[in-house]
């Protein structure tokens, strides 16, 4: 360093310096906004919890334990509980969560692994065009549109999702479903017929719908591994695979990990689309085929002509609802922390 | 076949006399358990990969076949029709869903970020750290509907009435936790050599964090704000609440209105989808399909971007 | 870094001018937006007045989205529209909430009919004992003989009846549970009357284009939906047994005979659970505006009067074709009368 700055000795100021004045100040000004944003999101969510609080206040105190335990939702009677919910909410969540990172990470690492890119190039090589400035340039271009396509399943809105789902998933699947009834109805997920939207549905769409950010967040973990980890692994010996399930895996899960519960939390609060197919019944079954009821959904289904007791009852819902995902994430945060125990200092 | 290296006895090699290892010998078999291994897992993963965007074209095949004949620019500059009108298109849906998820755009990037920049750099150990971190993560459970009806109480009831702005903000909100938590993971990942090279050279903070991480961590910021993005305009129930929908362009009196209800082609696709008429049902279809490019247009500008800031 | 800024730049510009060159030449002093709410039974309608009007009035824009009555409600109290829709009317306790009071108007009418799903019987007629029993989850077979005895020349099957009821919650679900509660006192007692019934049976589907999509994908399925739908939609419609005991196929005349048979109160909250005469479908309601009584703005006054009254004359004339009932002669001047009671400052 020292030599650099001696023979720099005429020109302006070398990079390596200490700061000015400005940004000095600047750096404190800086420091300062993102302690505020840090407190703004706290303050937001504590206000949303606040607000929700407020309005649920009245059906707490009336209905209190009850609720969480009971399963019948009679606005005439003005009786309401919301286990099916809870349990509808929990296992399509579950289930989505299992389908989606399967196949969420399936895409991350054919990505990161370059599958595609290597499958062209040697299509290319074989034409003998690999090196051409024009076509050279197509396994790049064929990986990058492949990653567009998997991040354009996000930008489906969840209504179309809905529709697809009554119009192409449920008439596919329901010649296998009755046949699977009728052979093996005896385990309890099968149990029951498919008359239609049902618990099966919604977690099929549930887990499309999550699975490009799984998929998008995974393959950054996975492509901020450093090479030289996997060189290392391939200079010991190791097929591709070994390197991926010994070395990649475990130095990405933590984005890995980081994914899946944004992906949960997202299949948590999902609306739209699984009002449409969930099935809307207030049943509580271990049945794939059996329609089930969300938190969610029963929020959108009924949160447009509520008066103003039923209102009450539904913010208690969604006081419920988000007391599951301050769970959920607790128990990953809990997780997370002894899996990770013993890789602080990787990079 | 004949295998001149066993991989059980890698030092015991038969060979003629002579002292070369014959490279050409050293094969890949099938046969062997660990390369079958390789195989079956590869295959399986492109497998998956390949039914993974199957959805992705059964779903656009659906919305062609359906809307598709509806696609033409008369769509973009007509308003939409009533009942047993022919013709028609949703121009000012358009507009509308661009001005409001920009406006939430323009709300949670910078939210989002300087939250992250929180996260990992100014106070990564600090309780307050956790207690943030859970908050984004509680907001990303957060169902769109309790966000419309957030947004209602907090910006509509205040200001009078339905507006962009409440739609806006409403967008912002489930965008955020998307935005905070990817930034975070990305600048967390950029290699800490960089980061200690910029405070050897004498960097603040803020020079490190605006001069070395964020541009290192450009695409993870971008794939998380694309994410976000793709989400936030494909949102129906925030925008009942907030922005309800709008029949005409987004002019009031020939100046725009941000304080007035706005369109925006979800709210469009929830409502056409729901009608008994065709007419009104096939433009539903061509939304959707309009939104789907929409969305993919701002991604591959977004890329084009992060690889000019690369270069 | 430059050129990130010109494209950033250019988009947003991009955007504003696109939507200010799609503007129309609205630059008029006198130009009113007026914005509603509320019930989506009548949505088609009124966003066709609207939009007629508008042609007419080039400096008059009406809003309308439908969000539910209750919603529309809410609105009406809070004050965040400038009129409000529903279909359930307005209850004393919320007509209350409102400060400076509500003026009910009935703009229009509709009836709610059951369709089904059964191949080969393209006539059905349901006795009222068959389809309370439908939906109370007593009657499960289409060979019923409550079923058989109404339709003896008809083959029924000897298949279960798949009945689809809303999942959400709905005012056209509210008015069929109000007449099948006023013809089965079972049903009064459970489900009751809601516009979320705790239904005995039925698969639970979304909105109006949920139950036609699952009567059209579910043989021997049976469902309510609105007559605009089934009509549009080319659904099969069941003949029903009114009060007076004939079976009435739904149809304009029929409808019309409902609402004649029944005499608009002066409060303008008439409600038909169960309409008399002979020639009356059993199933129509009304379904109303809700206005503020006072508007400071004179504007506004005169453009809600102007659309109200349009929606009364010409607007009546395009009911039938999309499905609602055209409103009787007396009840139109009922309603004109009422607008006099919406004033100014």
């Amino acid at each position: 360093m020292s030599a650099v700055s001696e023979s720099n000795v005429g020109t302006a100021a070398s990079i390596a310096r200490a700061p000015t004045f400005i940004e000095k100040y600047g750096n404190i000004v800086f420091r300062w906004a993102t302690y505020l944003f840090a407190w703004l999101t706290v303050f937001l969510v504590l206000y949303i919890v606040y607000t929700i609080t407020k309005q649920a206040l009245p059906a707490i105190s009336k209905h209190g334990w009850g609720f969480i335990t009971g399963t019948t939702w009679d606005p005439n009677t003005r009786v309401y509980g919301v286990l099916p919910e809870i349990w509808g909410t929990m296992y399509s969540s579950l289930l989505a969560l299992f389908i989606g990172s399967l196949f969420g990470l399936a895409v991350a690492i054919f990505l990161s692994e370059h599958y595609l890119a290597a499958f062209v190039f040697s299509l290319l090589k074989a034409v003998g065009l690999q090196f051409h400035p024009v076509w050279g340039k197509l396994p790049d271009q064929l990986e990058r549109l492949f990653k567009n396509l998997i991040e354009l399943l996000a930008a489906i809105p969840s209504v179309v999702y809905g529709l697809w789902g009554i119009f192409f998933i449920i008439p596919l699947i329901r010649p296998f479903c009755l046949a699977w009834h009728a052979k093996l109805g005896w385990i309890p997920i099968f149990g029951t017929t498919l008359s239609g939207p049902g618990m099966l549905p919604a977690a099929i769409v549930l887990s499309i719908m999550i699975m490009p950010t799984i998929s998008a967040i995974s393959l950054n973990a996975l492509l901020a591994v450093p090479p030289k980890l996997r060189e290392a692994a391939y200079g010991l010996g190791a097929t591709r695979w070994e390197s991926i399930l010994a070395i990649l895996l475990p130095t990405a899960s933590k984005g890995i990990f980081g994914a899946i519960i944004l992906a949960f939390g997202r299949a948590l609060g999902e609306t739209m689309a699984l009002a449409m197919l969930v099935g809307n019944s207030n049943v509580i079954s271990w049945s794939l085929f059996s329609p089930a009821n969300t938190l969610a959904a029963l929020l959108a289904n009924n949160f447009a002509e509520a008066g103003p007791r039923e209102i009450g009852v539904l913010m208690f819902a969604a006081l419920i609802l988000l007391g599951i995902t301050v769970l959920v994430n607790m128990a990953g945060a809990f997780v997370l922390h002894r899996a990770s125990v013993g890789q602080e200092g990787v990079r | 076949m004949s295998e001149t290296v066993t991989h059980e006895s890698p030092d015991r090699v038969t060979q003629p006399p002579g002292d070369v290892i014959d490279l050409g010998k050293l094969e890949k078999s099938l046969r062997r358990p660990r390369t079958a291994f390789n195989f079956v897992m590869s295959g399986l993963t492109s497998l998956m990969t390949i039914m993974a965007l199957v959805p992705l074209f059964s779903v656009v095949l659906m919305l062609l076949v359906r809307g598709g004949k509806r696609l033409s620019l008369s769509v973009f500059s007509e308003l939409p029709p009533t009942a047993f009108e022919q013709g028609g298109g949703f121009g000012n849906a358009v507009v509308g869903t661009l001005v409001m998820v920009g406006l939430a755009a323009l709300i949670s990037v910078p939210f989002g970020v300087l939250g992250a920049v929180f996260l990992t750099e100014v106070g990564p150990k600090t309780r307050l750290a956790k207690v943030v971190r859970m908050c984004a993560k509680v907001l990303s459970g957060f169902p769109s509907i309790l966000a419309g009806v957030f947004a209602y109480g907090a910006v509509v009831l205040i200001t009078g009435g339905f507006s962009a702005v409440a739609g806006g903000i409403a967008l912002s909100i489930l965008m955020l936790p998307t935005i905070m938590l990817t930034a975070e993971e990305a600048i967390s990942m950029v290699p800490s050599k960089m980061r200690e090279a910029a405070v050897g050279m004498g960097a603040t903070q803020a020079q490190t964090v605006w001069m070395v991480l964020l541009p290192t961590a450009f695409p993870g910021l971008l794939t998380g704000v694309m994410l976000a993005v793709a989400r936030a305009a494909g949102e129906t129930a925030p925008l009942l609440f907030t922005a309800l929908f709008s029949n005409y362009w987004l002019t009031s009196g020939g100046r725009i209105d941000f304080m007035q209800p706005m369109a925006s082609l979800a709210v469009l696709i929830y409502n056409f989808s729901a009608m008994p008429f065709d007419n009104q049902v096939e433009l539903a279809w061509a939304a959707a399909l309009v939104l789907v490019l929409l969305v993919l247009m701002v991604n591959l500008i977004g890329q084009s971007l992060s690889r000019k800031t690369m270069e | 870094m430059i050129i990130k800024k010109m494209l950033c730049f250019s988009l947003i510009s991009l955007v504003l001018g696109f939507g200010l060159f799609c503007s129309t030449a609205d630059a008029a002093e006198d130009f009113v937006k007026l914005i509603g709410a509320g019930a989506s039974f009548p949505a088609p309608l009124y966003n066709k007045w609207f939009k007629d009007y508008h042609g007419l009035h080039p400096n008059v824009q009406v809003d309308y989205q439908s969000v539910g009555s209750g919603s529309g409600i809410k609105n009406c109290i809070n004050k965040t529209v400038d009129f409000a829709a529903s279909d359930a009317g307005m209850k004393p306790e919320e007509r209350a909430q409102c400060d400076g009071g509500v003026q009910l108007l009935p703009m229009t009418a509709g009836a709610i009919v059951l369709s089904y799903n059964l191949g080969g019987v393209p006539e059905l007629k349901l006795p009222r004992e068959a389809y309370a029993g439908i939906f109370l989850g007593k009657v499960t077979k289409w060979n019923d003989p409550l079923i058989a005895k109404a339709n003896p020349d008809v083959k029924l099957p000897d298949s279960a009846i798949n009945v689809v009821v809303r999942a959400d919650s709905s005012g056209t679900t509210f008015v069929f549970s109000q007449h099948l509660a006023a013809i089965s006192p079972e049903f009064a007692r459970s489900p009751g009357v809601n516009t979320m019934p705790n239904w005995a049976v039925g698969t639970r589907s979304k909105g109006n284009e949920g139950i036609t999509a699952s009567l059209r994908t579910t043989p021997g399925s049976i469902g309510y939906v609105e007559y605009g739908y089934a009509k549009a939609q080319r659904l099969a419609i069941a003949a029903l047994e009114n009060k007076a005991g004939k079976f009435v196929k739904a149809s304009m005349p029929s409808f019309q005979a409902s609402l004649g048979a029944v005499e608009m109160p002066e409060d303008l909250m008439a409600w038909l659970p169960d309409p008399p005469g002979d020639d009356s479908y059993p199933i129509v309601t009304y379904t109303w505006l809700l206005c503020y009584k006072r508007y400071d703005d004179a504007n506004k006054l005169k453009a809600l009067k102007g659309v109200i009254e349009y929606g009364l004359t010409e607007g009546q004339k395009s009911s039938e074709q999309l499905g609602y009932i055209p409103l009787p002669a007396p009840v139109v001047a009922k309603v004109k009368d009422a607008l006099n009671n919406i004033q100014g400052k």
